[in-house]
């Protein structure tokens, strides 16, 4: 067994949509294995850190198993919300890709069955 | 089992009628049904308004009518929308311009009214509603003075009724966008207004459809680059069984792709807590539903559980807050984003000689770090990036003197300037203010009248 370092957009699924200045990021992980190490690994704590100055208030994270989601709700993190936003992206439509560059350390073995896209 | 087919026909204000033409030919469907309303979209509805009173409906609403109404009278297809925005009684009355167009004469078209609290929201305050904000808590009294709208989100119930006066088209304003798909099946299924599992069902195949393309391959992160013919995406289409399951899959030979994979993103899709979503007639756990690839394009959601409606209705507000100004500038290798950098200091040293202070600030590289932030990697030299300054002032004529402000760097700046110099006109920021009202202070208030074109086109005569 040996640690691996994985960024999400090589294996994941994500979306992110907006609700006044909330935005959420839902990500999708393609195995029980890496759902496993997804729950493990990217913490509401890491992704607040990980969206830095985009994101004023605090960060929640919903498990939803039977699609081996993770949804994260991300306050005060639109800019004031997209009519009232100055950013270039006021939905927080790229929030899902932003995710998606987080790198995590898995097992090899948690990789086990999975398609991996390079990047 | 008794079922009914549903379609989808729009996912936003500005999307193609193609999509819902399509839908209609060839879904075999009972009802399309057409979200046209985001927040934003209330936001710039408002401002329609606000230029012109009959103005406030989403202005593609004729368009949408003039293509679908020949093809749903042919093949019994009933219409509903969103689509009167802040103004249904405008959209109404650009609708029956259309049937009467068409000859449609005898359209029996439904208004539903009575989610605008805007000229209330005083005397709602005086009652004791206070209207804190949904997200922080914060007190409404610091914008109060400023709001330019507020809507409550309506439900199925005003739907049930303009369905049950055998209304050809039904056009609302804020009914919350899942509502406008479970009323049929409610309708049609006979479900109980306390069955809070069909109820649910009903508003989670409601949410996987609101959003049109977006279910069926569009915005799909997987393996986007083999999903055919996005030009051409099918709009799902819903068979819904009377246990509350269904099978949702887009028009024959249509592109796009309907899958768990491409489902599963819509499912939670502007969700917030999935164990208790919100919704005017149930609150729907979405964390029960299961997604299941039955045949190529079908997928089955089956699952889904509720519980009892929320007692108090979601209202979105609008207040002013300022305006925003733009300057941009593009440039080229090399040192394309040294370039940039130093222009935005240049702006700001120009902007504070024109005496401009603005309220706040976002400098982006385009090309660089705007979406991503400083999560985003600064690689070798880039090949172009363009630089945008947008600044919040207090007034219109501020924002466009800053918009204004990177023009003299065509000759005066770095060098290697490419693009993106247009001033860009100013633009009204609204300030969203989400809250919750009582259910007594608007349903009272919820008016359906159902009329044919003949009769709304004599009348505005």
């Amino acid at each position: 067994m040996s640690t691996v370092t994985l960024q999400l957009a090589e294996v994941a699924q994500a979306r992110s949509g907006d609700k006044g200045d909330i935005a959420n990021v839902a990500l999708f992980a393609p195995s029980d294995l890496l759902y496993a190490a997804f729950r493990r690994e990217v913490t509401a704590e890491r992704v607040r850190r990980h969206f830095g100055r985009f994101v004023k208030g605090t960060v929640d994270c919903y498990e939803v198993p039977l699609v081996r989601a993770l949804n994260f709700v991300l306050h005060e993190a639109l800019d004031g919300g997209a009519s009232r936003s100055l950013r270039s992206d006021p939905l927080g439509k790229s929030y899902g890709s932003l995710l998606l560059r987080m790198t995590i350390e898995v097992d090899d073995g948690e990789l086990a069955g999975v398609v991996h896209r390079r990047i | 089992m008794a079922s009914i087919r549903i379609g989808a026909g729009q996912g936003f204000y500005g999307d193609t009628p193609d999509g819902a033409v399509e839908v209609a030919r060839n879904g075999g469907v009972s009802y399309i049904c057409c979200d046209a309303l985001a927040e934003l979209t209330m936001a710039i509805l408002v401002k329609d308004r606000l230029r012109d009173p009959q103005l406030g409906y989403a202005r593609d609403l004729p368009d949408f009518a003039r293509q679908l109404l020949p093809i749903a009278r042919d093949q019994g297809i009933r219409i509903i929308t969103n689509a009167g925005g802040i103004n249904p009684q405008g959209g109404v009355a650009a609708v029956a311009a259309v049937a009467t167009e068409l000859g449609m004469h005898d359209l029996r078209i439904a208004v539903v009214e009575g989610d605008d609290l805007t000229t209330r929201m005083t005397a709602l305050r005086e009652a004791g509603e206070d209207f804190r904000h949904l997200d922080t808590g914060a007190d409404i009294g610091g914008i109060v003075g400023r709001l330019v709208f507020a809507v409550a989100y309506l439900g199925i119930t005003p739907l049930l009724t303009a369905l049950r006066e055998d209304a050809d088209i039904v056009i609302t304003g804020r009914v919350a966008d899942a509502s406008l798909f479970a009323a049929p099946l409610i309708h049609e299924l006979g479900w109980e207004l306390d069955d809070w599992d069909r109820l649910a069902a009903g508003v989670v195949i409601g949410h996987l459809m609101e959003c049109s393309g977006q279910a069926t391959g569009g915005n799909f992160s997987g393996d986007w680059a083999n999903v055919a013919e996005l030009d051409r995406v099918g709009y799902p289409v819903a068979e819904v069984f009377d246990d509350g399951t269904a099978h949702l899959s887009k028009p024959p030979g249509t592109g796009g792709r309907v899958a768990v994979d491409t489902v599963k993103e819509q499912l939670l899709y502007e969700v917030l807590d999935p164990r208790a979503y919100a919704n005017p007639d149930v609150v729907a756990d979405f964390t029960t539903v299961s997604l299941d690839d039955v045949a190529p394009d079908v997928v089955r959601i089956s699952g889904a559980r509720g519980t009892t409606r929320p007692d108090r209705l979601k209202v979105i507000a609008g207040y002013l807050d300022g305006w925003a100004g733009t300057a941009t500038i593009g440039y080229s290798w090399p040192q394309a984003l040294a370039k940039a950098e130093r222009s935005a200091e240049l702006i700001q040293a120009m902007a504070a000689r024109a005496g401009l202070q603005p309220l706040e600030q976002v400098v982006e590289y385009i090309g660089v770090n705007s979406v991503h932030g400083d999560a985003a990697p600064v690689g070798a030299d880039v090949n172009e990036v363009v630089l945008r300054v947008c600044s919040r002032f207090a007034t219109e004529a501020d924002a466009r003197r800053f918009s204004r402000v990177a023009t003299p760097l065509a000759l005066n700046g770095p060098p290697f300037i490419g693009g993106g110099m247009l001033p860009q006109s100013p633009r009204a920021l609204l300030g969203v203010w989400p809250t919750l009202v009582d259910r007594g202070s608007v349903e009272p208030h919820v008016q359906v009248t159902v009329r044919t074109a003949r009769e709304i086109s004599g009348a505005t005569r």
